[in-house]
């Protein structure tokens, strides 16, 4: 479904902040994977769900989408393979528009647009009916401005949007790591519902070992823009957080040092 | 001070007020759809009044000439957006460019610095001729404010469709529009033509009404339009929410200005002044949001969401 053949980043070359974000990075997704990732603070966790997603061009290797080399693509055309929630709740939603009018504008990803209306009376059902999944109530507020939502609520309204139409590949970069963590277990819970469901191919970034363990079929760990750990199958199910920094410690020679991560 | 002085001028300002109004909506377009504050306005305002009086003058039906007008304007639009998005231009950098560029071109149209034409030789479509002893239909008062009231209707049905979200969306935060597949530098680019689109009509107006094109015409229009805009929305948002009445807010801000203006200049100020007092009073209502929000700290709840500035 995915497959990164040894990308390569680099931010700010020839500068003093040069950093090597992504290096010779692999990683071939199945269909139907979840995936959860983590790592600490640069990583580069972020800068492969932005590579997958097309924000800025790689500097070397290739990128396969559902068997569509998309390297070469620019951002707005790759969405149409791509579910994205972001960490920001804000980046997700165009907070001036109505909840309908967002529901509207990803049942349009990847399509034309032209000059038919913007939202039919049909599919106002029909995201009714989607929203009453989240459970928040916005199944009657159809028109209301996303902007006066809050944080959960707008996280929860565009996980919905990344999966209103089935995607190749759904990208969740630290989409509950905002939100406090009642609201978070709520969107995490959905999510995975919706996975479920859909059986969707899924990337998830978390800062939350627990969730890492308990989410998903397969795990990988990234340090210095390389995958250090990739654990998958049975021997994930069978996972405890203490099993994961033991393997840490031996997979990268250093011990664990982002409490946020043991704790979180 | 005679009152009566001010009261035969109302007309001619409601008129003005008007006509400057379909220039306010194209800057609403930008400045609030767009988040762009695009200055190409300031040449596309004179490039409609030019293209639209020449054509009249060498023999063009008027409705052509201003068509012609708004393509002409629309292409200004076209050239900052293009500016903007392929050459990666900040917007206001583009936007001085093209005006600049225009003020050689507008004066190549017309042939020199201004250009007159008399109602009475030719036949138009407004003129400040007409603002008495003429049926209603004739007067600028009653055309102009068809007109609005028929684009209006054409942008609320344009901002309704799959392309006009897609702009609305780009304005507001352009990472959600491009992660929902939107190309934002096609919106931007078409959001910038549909604007001076009707910059350039509004020009066309202008320089009908006026009698005469003139290369200075557009000076400050940007200035004028968001005066309009800003006036617009403080006098209206409590009676109008839907787009299209915010749009008539915007050309009823216009007249508003074109009012005090009216009673300013019969109170007897310096009229060299003008730009000055506009100026200040745009700089002073801009700034409101941002003490607004420095002193009570509201706001947060409708702040758009990323880096919208490309």
């Amino acid at each position: 479904m995915l497959e990164m053949k040894n990308v390569t980043k680099i931010f700010n070359p020839g500068t003093v902040n040069e950093k090597l974000a992504l290096d010779n990075f692999s990683l071939t997704l199945e269909d139907g994977d979840f995936v959860t990732v983590i790592g600490g603070n640069g990583a580069g966790k972020s800068t492969m769900m932005n590579a997958i997603a097309g924000v800025w061009s790689i500097d070397a290797g290739q990128i396969i989408i559902d068997g569509t080399d998309v390297t070469k693509l620019s951002e707005h055309k790759r969405a149409r393979f791509l579910g994205r929630v972001f960490q920001d709740p804000m980046t997700g939603t165009a907070a001036s528009m109505g909840i309908e009018e967002n529901l509207a504008l990803a049942k349009r990803r990847g399509r034309s647009r032209f000059l038919k209306t913007g939202i039919s009376k049909k599919e106002r059902e029909e995201y009714k009916e989607k929203l009453k999944i989240l459970d928040l109530g916005l199944e009657n507020r159809l028109t209301t401005k996303v902007g006066l939502l809050s944080g959960g609520q707008r996280q929860a309204l565009t996980l919905l949007m990344a999966t209103l139409q089935k995607p190749r590949l759904l990208l969740l970069d630290e989409h509950t790591a905002a939100l406090d963590p009642k609201t978070a277990a709520k969107v995490l819970d959905t999510t995975e519902y919706i996975v479920t469901r859909d059986h969707l191919t899924t990337l998830m970034i978390t800062h939350n070992m627990r969730d890492a363990i308990t989410h998903g079929n397969r795990l990988i760990m990234l340090m210095d823009g390389k995958i250090i750990l990739d654990i998958r199958g049975e021997e994930k199910k069978k996972l405890t957080v203490e099993d994961l920094l033991h393997k840490f410690e031996a997979a990268s020679g250093e011990e664990f040092a982002n409490d946020k991560v043991i704790l979180g | 001070m005679n009152i009566l002085n001010l009261l035969n001028a109302l007309p001619g300002a409601i008129s003005q007020g008007l006509i400057w109004g379909i220039t306010a909506i194209g800057i609403y377009i930008t400045y609030r759809i767009l988040d762009i504050a695009d200055l190409t306005v300031d040449g596309s305002l004179c490039t409609g009044g030019a293209v639209c009086i020449v054509m009249v003058l060498s023999g063009q039906n008027i409705y052509i000439s201003m068509l012609a007008a708004t393509l002409a304007g629309m292409t200004t639009g076209f050239v900052t957006g293009i500016f903007h998005t392929f050459m990666g231009i900040p917007p206001i950098l583009s936007g001085i460019l093209t005006q600049l560029s225009l003020y050689s071109v507008n004066l190549k149209i017309m042939g020199k610095a201004n250009q007159a034409i008399n109602v009475d030789k030719y036949d138009l479509l407004v003129s400040l001729r007409y603002i008495k002893g003429v049926p209603f239909y004739q007067n600028p008062i009653f055309i102009v404010s068809v007109s609005i009231i028929l684009l209006v209707i054409l942008l609320y049905w344009f901002f309704g469709t799959e392309l006009g979200c897609a702009l609305r969306a780009t304005g507001c935060n352009s990472n959600m529009a491009r992660a929902q597949g939107i190309n934002t530098n096609l919106s931007k680019v078409l959001g910038l033509m549909i604007s001076n689109g009707l910059v350039g009509l509004s020009g066309a107006l202008l320089a009908q009404y006026q009698g005469f094109t003139d290369i200075n015409m557009g000076r400050g229009a940007i200035v004028i339009g968001l005066a309009a805009v800003i006036i617009g929305e403080a006098a209206f948002k409590r009676i109008f929410h839907n787009f299209g009445f915010k749009l008539i807010g915007v050309a009823l801000g216009s007249i508003l200005y074109y009012l005090v203006l009216q009673v300013v200049i019969w109170l007897g100020i310096d009229t060299d002044l003008l730009k000055l007092l506009s100026a200040l009073v745009v700089a002073f209502f801009l700034g409101i949001p941002y003490w607004k929000r420095k002193l009570f700290n509201t706001g947060y709840a409708l702040k758009k969401g990323g880096n919208n500035h490309a």
